[in-house]
């Protein structure tokens, strides 16, 4: 059986041969030290960018001049610029306005796709409060509610039911973008598959796992999304 | 006024090296992203209408593709189109952003078809219009006013994740941005040059939104009572 694999060439050389991928499985550790570590950036990443979004979602959504524009600048400026900027000015500024403090790269990671997704994620919250008849605001203040009482009792539950596919689809967006990380040495599954690969050269293995570990943590959102999405049309 | 000659963000800003090498660095974003979005736009649609047509093999290679792709990051095809396929960096770049967005723009482009209620398709053809003209004259108009945001924001996406091209070296703005970090090694000059890069993606972008903004706008007045 060894006789006739080493006979076959591709298997034994070429970007995807059989030692390749020995040497990946030997080496899995490093890789699943970089998914907990994007797991992690993710996760806390994601509960900043809800907190972010909500806070300015409902600050767009509001009918005072002053917060609904500091919020159309927020969301404009992190919409149209690239994460990886954002991503260098947190790194580069914090040592600036902070003088020597050190700060872990994962907290830029989540910094950085917390507050990007943040304004992505206001976007949402903004669009499910508009489906929400003025009717119901105004009928809410009338029976005593506070502005904000009113949001959290009467709009923001019924604004789930439309906001909740739109924001699956930016939890599976900003795992994805977890990535740029490698870009500043963060640890996370990319870089540390980046890292292993370019050692060795063993690219071809390494990116289909690393492929395969982001589809992994990906499509189960994404088929929840969808899911949501059916289900919001229905009812 | 010394104060002002000596200072080193001042002494950068007036040093063309940090002009020419920006400008270089954007035209390459903006050819990377060009083509880029050429041609996922053409892909896009023929997966999208593969996916759409419901024929068994045909529509079930276009939604793995579109399942699959959907859920990898850009980098990482990035990576792939410059290491495994051995492209160079500029079309490792256009390509790695093609294979993503193709898919992106297949969803966009099916969503858009299926909002338009099978009814609309009937009464077409009970009208005596074929398959081509119903697409084109009854199909197409309310689908693509549908498709226009998504699109546009898409396309938005992809020059900001041309920026991505920064890790195999491309050449674009983030990276000659970061070469220019390397010689202007203050951080009042790094920060400096991150917010002119900010900016010029922001002018860029924000154009762009507000154009489709506009005409979107213009494309659905009148189409809003039926469907809608």
């Amino acid at each position: 059986m060894t006789e006739l694999l080493e006979r076959i060439g591709f298997l034994q050389q070429g970007p995807f041969s059989v030692p390749r991928w020995e040497a990946l499985f030997a080496s899995m550790d490093l890789l699943w030290d970089g998914a907990l570590v994007t797991l992690l950036v993710a996760s806390l990443g994601l509960a900043l960018a809800l907190a972010l979004g909500t806070i300015i979602g409902v600050m767009s959504a509001s009918q005072w001049k002053i917060p609904r524009a500091l919020a159309r600048a927020y969301v404009e400026f992190y919409q149209n610029t690239p994460l990886l900027i954002q991503v260098f000015m947190i790194f580069n500024a914090i040592p600036i306005l902070f003088t020597g403090m050190f700060i872990p790269v994962i907290t830029i990671g989540i910094l950085g796709v917390g507050m990007y997704h943040g304004a992505y994620i206001a976007e949402v919250v903004r669009a499910g409060i508009q489906s929400i008849g003025r009717g119901q605001l105004e009928a809410a203040i009338s029976q005593g509610f506070g502005y904000i009482g009113a949001m959290r009792y009467i709009i923001i539950p019924q604004a789930m039911r439309v906001v909740l596919p739109p924001l699956t689809n930016q939890a599976v967006s900003l795992i994805k973008n977890t990535s740029v990380l490698a870009v500043i040495a963060g640890g996370d599954l990319m870089y540390a598959g980046d890292a292993f690969a370019g050692r060795y050269g063993h690219y071809g293995p390494t990116y289909i796992v690393v492929g395969l570990l982001y589809f992994v943590m990906c499509f189960p959102l994404a088929r929840l999304a969808r899911r949501l999405e059916s289900r919001s049309k229905v009812a | 006024m010394d104060a002002f000659v000596n200072n080193p963000v001042v002494e950068m800003l007036q040093d063309p090296v940090l002009y020419i090498g920006l400008g270089n660095g954007l035209m390459l974003t903006l050819e990377i992203a060009a083509i880029s979005i050429v041609l996922s736009s053409l892909f896009g649609t023929i997966i999208g209408a593969m996916r759409y047509s419901g024929l068994p093999v045909i529509s079930q290679i276009a939604t793995t593709y579109i399942e699959v792709i959907r859920n990898l990051p850009q980098i990482l095809l990035i990576l792939v189109s410059y290491f495994v396929l051995g492209l160079p960096g500029k079309w490792a770049a256009v390509i790695g952003l093609t294979i993503y967005t193709t898919a992106i723009i297949a969803e966009v482009i099916r969503g858009g078809l299926n909002s338009v209620p099978t009814g609309q398709w009937e009464a077409a053809r009970s009208q005596g219009f074929s398959f081509l003209q119903s697409m084109w004259y009854i199909v197409l108009p309310p689908a693509v006013v549908k498709m226009i945001p998504p699109i546009v924001s898409q396309f938005v996406t992809v020059i900001k994740d041309s920026s991505f091209a920064m890790v195999i070296g491309a050449g674009e703005l983030m990276f000659k941005g970061q070469i220019l970090a390397g010689k202007y090694w203050r951080p009042s000059q790094i920060i400096t040059i991150y917010v002119v890069i900010s900016l010029t993606y922001f002018a860029i972008n924000f154009a762009i939104s507000t154009v489709a903004r506009r005409l979107q706008k213009k494309l659905s007045v009148g189409r809003g009572s039926i469907g809608n």
